[in-house]
């Protein structure tokens, strides 16, 4: 397990099932992760690995046709699994919160924008009318969003998407939560204020020494904003660890195709290095230990057996993989200091 | 706003001199001659002739048709043959009973349709929702004269709970004195709860036969329109902040469900106004559809452009009202000046 000994939140060996017509669809399975409390830590994977599954059933509004099967989710020492309905959301959006993609229709059309940071504020604290108007306003103050007693009233179809977005962050940030879940926040935003969104998120999760989870599949940014990297593939967590030293020497080879598959710097789209394959079908009954294995040019036999995430090296007790055959350090280091 | 009202009455005036001349050449179309039927089966040749220039028959379509605008323009609706009294006066007399007939049984559908529809979508595959699938299914397959005939059937005759379906009132009540027209309204302004009690017991086999039908596409779109809703992005966000099932339901959910309810329920008045005649017909109800089809059958004109220009007005005021109603609920279809 990780190396933090009082993280704040804790996923701890987590399964969540999608029960379909087409079958069972194990969306997560035997998924840690712990964030400590200040700590900004990048979830990254392809697209259906499974990263929103975990940040919802984190926030325990995942899909009706999820089932948590195995694991634990604990918040500041709580298990949240154990937590009935009410008491789960009291504790969300004042404890924990979150963000999304596509910020223009995440928000309540049809609803003024201050009344939206109104309704939180009104849900999690005993703020009497004037005063909850007030801090509505104050929170809009909070998120750099210019003449915000004018913009109180604002509904999102008449502001920018950026705009919309610090408004999002407004609303998530009004009760002053703990950790701050960011479930691609840029997504749909273009890419001067995508810039300024994440500097905003980093600045107030400096601020108030909020934990972030910010997930993302664009490797760039997470390894710009986040101090740790856990990288999904399949619903497996495949490697964690310190961004500096996983983007030095990825030791998983999902880690590593991943980096190399990401533009850098002016690196046209031909040079990139695609994944070969796709993400294996979760409803298959003979789902192989390690889900990348049909994908991975490194594939042995011993890749079929089981396979946890453990430190990748006695010098680091900090980066974890889950491979039996993982990429040296030095190889990897010398090969990304070619590319550098 | 008011200024924009404005606007969009001004904007319909085409639409209303269209209606005016569309019904002029329609009734003239139609088979059938009044100066014949005023004569009688035992009529000579000449009666006729003499009624036909009475009436004005005589004359070129377009010298009728300046006279019948002309007399348009003055507020004069011009005569019903049958009756002998002024549209007009025929047409404000009946439409409160028309139009309280068809409100009530709105009233009544959109109560029960709205919060069917919303429990369907928030429990699918529960009773409720089969429930609500089955009442849609059979709405839409019973015609209103028939689900009327059923309910007089049943209720009248069989049962004895309801009165004779003759009318607004009981033969033994008298009308309150006339301050909206509405029998429930005027009474209880009268402080005549007797009477009150009388128009209420009339009025309720009629309201529900067009509540039936107008139902389903209610409890439909609600139904739709909610589990669209539900889904979407800013609902996920509303629960991700902890707010309370009926704040997320009701303020998030419901408000943004109401759009499409709202243009349907639109939709359904006009149907209702229209299928009105059927019910009339089948509970004698003095309203203005049985009136219209009365004078079609007598080839009687004056009140059937009479009829046709009220409804084509009553459609047009409906229309912007519920434009505004859309614009309260939804700030990006407010009216602009």
């Amino acid at each position: 397990m990780n190396a933090l000994s009082n993280p704040l939140l804790e996923v701890d060996r987590l399964a969540v099932e999608f029960r379909t017509r087409g079958g069972t669809v194990r969306a997560l399975e035997n998924v840690s992760l712990a964030l400590a409390e200040g700590e900004t830590v990048g979830l990254v994977g392809e697209s259906g690995s499974g990263k929103s599954v975990l940040s919802f059933a984190a926030m325990g509004i995942q899909d009706a046709a999820a089932r948590i099967t195995a694991g634990a989710i604990r918040f500041a020492g709580q298990d949240l699994l154990a937590k009935k309905g009410a008491a789960m959301k009291a504790l969300r959006g004042r404890e924990m919160a979150m963000i999304f993609q596509n910020p223009r229709v995440a928000l309540n059309p049809i609803r003024q924008v201050g009344r939206q940071i109104e309704d939180v504020l009104a849900r999690h604290t005993d703020l009497l009318p004037a005063a909850r108007r007030a801090r509505a306003i104050e929170c809009l103050a909070e998120v750099r969003i210019p003449d915000p007693e004018r913009r109180y009233a604002a509904y999102p179809f008449e502001l920018s998407g950026g705009m919309c977005q610090r408004v999002m962050i407004a609303i998530a940030l009004a009760c002053k939560p703990r950790l701050l879940i960011a479930d691609e926040p840029t997504t749909g935003l273009d890419v001067t204020t995508q810039a300024a969104i994440m500097r905003l998120v980093r600045e107030l999760s400096a601020e108030r020494r909020m934990a972030t989870l910010l997930i993302t599949h664009d490797l760039g940014m997470a390894r710009e904003y986040c101090d740790r990297i856990a990288v999904m593939h399949a619903g497996h967590i495949v490697e964690v660890g310190p961004t500096e030293a996983l983007f030095a020497a990825p030791r998983h080879p999902y880690t590593e195709r991943l980096i190399a598959a990401t533009p850098v710097g002016a690196a046209s789209l031909a040079e990139l290095a695609a994944i070969d394959g796709n993400l294996p079908d979760l409803r298959r009954a003979d789902l192989p230990a390690c889900r990348f294995a049909e994908r991975c040019p490194r594939r042995g036999a011993e890749c079929e057996r089981p396979l946890a995430l453990a430190p990748a090296g006695a010098s680091s007790a900090t980066h974890l993989i889950a491979c039996h055959r993982p990429l040296t350090a030095a190889a990897t280091e010398a090969r990304h200091a070619a590319f550098a | 706003m008011i200024q924009a009202i404005l606007k969009r009455l001004l904007g319909a005036v085409p639409a209303i001199i269209g209606v005016v001349i569309v019904t002029f050449v329609l009734t003239r179309a139609l088979p059938g001659d009044p100066a014949a039927y005023f004569a009688g089966p035992a009529g000579s040749t000449e009666a006729i002739e003499e009624i036909r220039v009475k009436l004005g028959l005589d004359r070129s379509l377009p010298e009728q048709f300046v006279s019948y605008v002309g007399d348009l323009v003055r507020g004069d609706w011009g005569n019903s043959l049958t009756t002998g009294q002024p549209v007009l006066a025929e047409i404000a007399d009946r439409l409160p009973a028309s139009l309280e007939l068809t409100l009530v049984g709105l009233l009544l559908a959109v109560v029960v349709a709205i919060p069917l529809g919303v429990l369907a979508a928030t429990r699918p595959g529960s009773w409720i929702d089969h429930l609500c699938r089955g009442i849609t299914t059979a709405g839409v397959s019973l015609p209103t004269f028939f689900t009327g005939l059923l309910l007089a059937y049943v209720f009248y005759f069989l049962l004895g709970w309801a009165p004779s379906p003759l009318g607004r009132l009981d033969p033994y009540a008298t009308a309150p004195d006339f301050v909206t027209g509405f029998y429930l309204i005027d009474s209880l302004i009268a402080g005549d709860l007797e009477t009150f009690a009388s128009a209420a017991k009339q009025l309720i086999l009629p309201a529900i036969t067009l509540a039936l039908f107008v139902l389903a596409p209610l409890a439909r779109m609600t139904r739709a329109s909610m589990l669209g809703v539900l889904s979407a992005d800013f609902i996920r966000t509303a629960r991700a902040s902890g707010l309370r099932p009926t704040t997320v339901l009701f303020t998030y959910a419901f408000r943004n469900a109401l759009l499409p309810v709202l243009t349907t329920l639109g939709m359904v008045f006009s149907f209702l106004l229209g299928s009105n005649v059927l019910v009339e017909k089948v509970f004698a109800w003095p309203g203005i559809g049985s009136f219209a089809i009365e004078a079609l059958v007598a080839s009687d004109y004056a009140p059937v452009q009479g009829f046709v220009l009220a409804m084509a007005l009553l459609y047009v005021l409906l229309n912007l009202l519920i434009d505004v109603a859309y614009g309260l609920v939804d700030p990006r279809a407010r009216l602009e000046a």
